[in-house]
């Protein structure tokens, strides 16, 4: 019988032959990370094991991105912790403010995410790297803490949903909009405990940035992970960011699958998730919603396409007198792409706010959040309640170029608007 | 084991946002976590719940965010037990791993209000609700959950399997 791309990484994690949907496996990890939310409580229980080490010095990333530049005295507190611990264990992937960037933008930049890894982090979000045909799911702070003591983790072998695009993208249309769809479709339980592989002709056109873009949302339709299998760009990418091995594994023709769902993509248009949930998903075209705060960046869209495909609706324009934009390169590398290719000017003269790499507005730590009533238009991936502020102002989510188009109109807005 | 207390009911989807604002994630120390236990969907729970009180909710109850800080806030909280249709993933692997007791049970998410005295034992798998005198069925843990339950969560797992313990 076939095995899925997500059965045979786990498989050869477990050191088996095979493994099927429901089964129970204890796995080698190959990475594990935590965020300065997260690993101050796996650091903890760590030290409370008593063991002078951690599993592997250079498979531990822990990433203080998410209320960095440290935003008060009890957020500096947590990001010492981190800091302490990885000089005290010789942790080779910490990243202090200047090197820091969004960790699931991170990674991928720094070549630590490559096909056929396991994956784990203490941050939800950590599904980002199935873009690069890795299986990889978010933990809690105990399974990271586990996991930094033994390189192991445990898993009920998930049961796998196929997705299928076929077709041409529209103008506008990115990975955002693709997976906003999805879940719009399935719900945010629609896939619960299941892993979400993406095929189709159409994710074969996307770029890597779009690919990661998709996998990180695997979690709001509450996937373990999701999932693409390798192909000539994501072995181009790796090889220019690691020179460590790597595995690429596909789907047999015969692996089981849940469910099939296929989409035509020459279908859907720019779409924005409603609050409180992203699955509430409608055609941008049709919103109007008026606006008080833009936000551009996160593990979901702050890469150097996004920022680019920002700039070229923002260039020679002003954004609206009425709204604040704020734009987060997710990284320092890509903070000085975006410098170089004359972006970063493009937005403050458009009157953007430009800030260093930070989770920051995303999950309402700082750098921008919303007071009573405020409501926000961010291409980040969570519109839950009080998400980026106070409990009565509201998210809502969309791509780069609905974000940048509605920054200028002072309204959620399909960017041909702008013609 | 078992729990008994009053019911609070709340929704499908209840995200752990909800359970605990990322406003306060600026620390892990669990009595003030609990301070804000459910603040987002409820502000004035914690003024109204009282130790030994039971979570009612619906499904993919602990969705968004992998902060262990959520099931944290809820057992510093002294809630006895949560009761849900169905469980988001990682809440669910984190409430296991630090002692959280959490059943999934769809009757009894459907058939407890608010309001309602509960009971729930954790070694029968039976949910009695004493004011509706009625009685729900808890799905069981797997054999592996119920043997790191019995382990007292994962990291004592962890260090008798570093003591050699289990080999």
């Amino acid at each position: 019988m076939g095995m899925t791309i997500t059965e045979k990484i786990l498989a050869a994690h477990a050191g088996k032959d095979s493994v099927a949907p429901g089964e129970l496996i204890e796995a080698r990890v190959d990475l594990v990370l935590g965020n300065d939310i997260t690993a101050p409580i796996a650091i903890k229980e760590f030290r409370e094991l008593g063991i002078d080490a951690v599993f592997d010095r250079e498979a531990v990333a822990l990433i203080p991105d998410h209320f960095t530049p440290n935003k008060d005295i009890k957020s500096a507190e947590q990001v010492r912790i981190l800091r302490e611990f990885a000089r005290e264990f010789g942790i080779v992937h910490f990243y202090d403010v200047g090197r820091v960037g969004v960790e699931h933008a991170l990674l991928p930049e720094l070549g630590l995410t490559r096909p056929g890894m396991l994956i784990i982090g203490a941050d939800s979000h950590t599904c980002t790297y199935g873009a690069m045909g890795a299986f990889s799911t978010g933990v809690g702070s105990t399974d990271m803490a586990a996991a930094m003591a033994t390189g192991k983790a445990w898993f009920k072998v998930p049961e796998s949903i196929k997705f299928v695009y076929e077709g041409a993208l529209n103008p506008y249309v990115n990975g955002k909009d693709l997976i906003l769809h999805t879940i719009g479709d399935i719900g945010v339980d629609g896939a619960l405990y299941k892993a979400m592989e993406f095929t189709g002709e159409a994710v074969a056109q996307l770029s890597l940035e779009g690919r990661l873009t998709m996998a990180n949302m695997a979690i709001e339709a509450g996937g373990k992970n999701g999932i693409f299998a390798p192909d000539d760009k994501t072995v181009a990418y790796v090889k220019s960011r690691s020179s460590k091995p790597y595995t690429v594994y596909a789907s047999d023709p015969d692996a089981r699958y849940a469910e099939l769902r296929e989409y035509d993509v020459s279908r859907i248009e720019p779409l924005v998730a409603y609050p409180h949930l992203p699955e509430n998903v409608r055609p941008a075209r049709e919103s109007g919603i008026v606006i008080d705060q833009v936000v551009i960046g996160s593990c979901t869209n702050g890469r150097i396409e996004d920022l680019r495909e920002a700039a070229a609706i923002l260039k020679n324009r002003k954004v609206n007198g009425n709204v604040r934009l704020i734009i987060i390169p997710a990284t320092q590398e890509i903070y000085r792409r975006a410098m170089e290719e004359g972006l970063l000017d493009i937005f403050v003269a458009a009157e953007a706010a430009v800030s260093a790499p930070t989770c920051g507005p995303c999950l309402g730590g700082h750098m921008g959040i919303l007071a009573e009533g405020e409501r926000c238009l961010a291409t980040t991936n969570r519109n839950f309640v009080g998400r980026m502020g106070h409990p009565k102002s509201e998210v809502y989510l969309a791509g780069p170029a609905v974000a940048a188009a509605s920054a200028v109109l002072g309204r959620i807005a399909h960017p041909d608007e702008l013609k | 084991m078992k729990a008994k207390g009053k019911a609070w009911r709340f929704g499908d989807d209840v995200n752990t946002d909800e359970i605990i604002p990322a406003r306060y994630l600026n620390t892990f120390d669990p009595d003030e976590l609990a301070r804000h236990c459910m603040e987002d969907a409820d502000p004035d729970f914690m003024k109204k719940a009282k130790p030994g009180d039971i979570i009612v909710a619906g499904k993919n109850f602990g969705c968004g965010s992998s902060r262990e800080h959520a099931p944290i806030a809820i057992k510093a909280a002294r809630i006895s037990c949560v009761i849900a249709d169905s469980y988001a993933r990682i809440f669910y692997r984190n409430s296991i791993n630090i002692g959280l007791p959490i059943v999934e049970s769809a009757e009894a998410a459907r058939g407890i209000s608010e309001g309602d005295e509960v009971e729930v034992d954790f070694d029968s798998g039976r949910i009695v609700n004493h004011t509706k005198n009625a009685e729900y069925a808890a799905k069981p843990f797997p054999p592996f959950m119920q043997d790191l339950i019995a382990k007292g969560g994962l990291m004592n797992k962890v260090k008798s399997e570093l003591a050699g313990k289990d080999h």
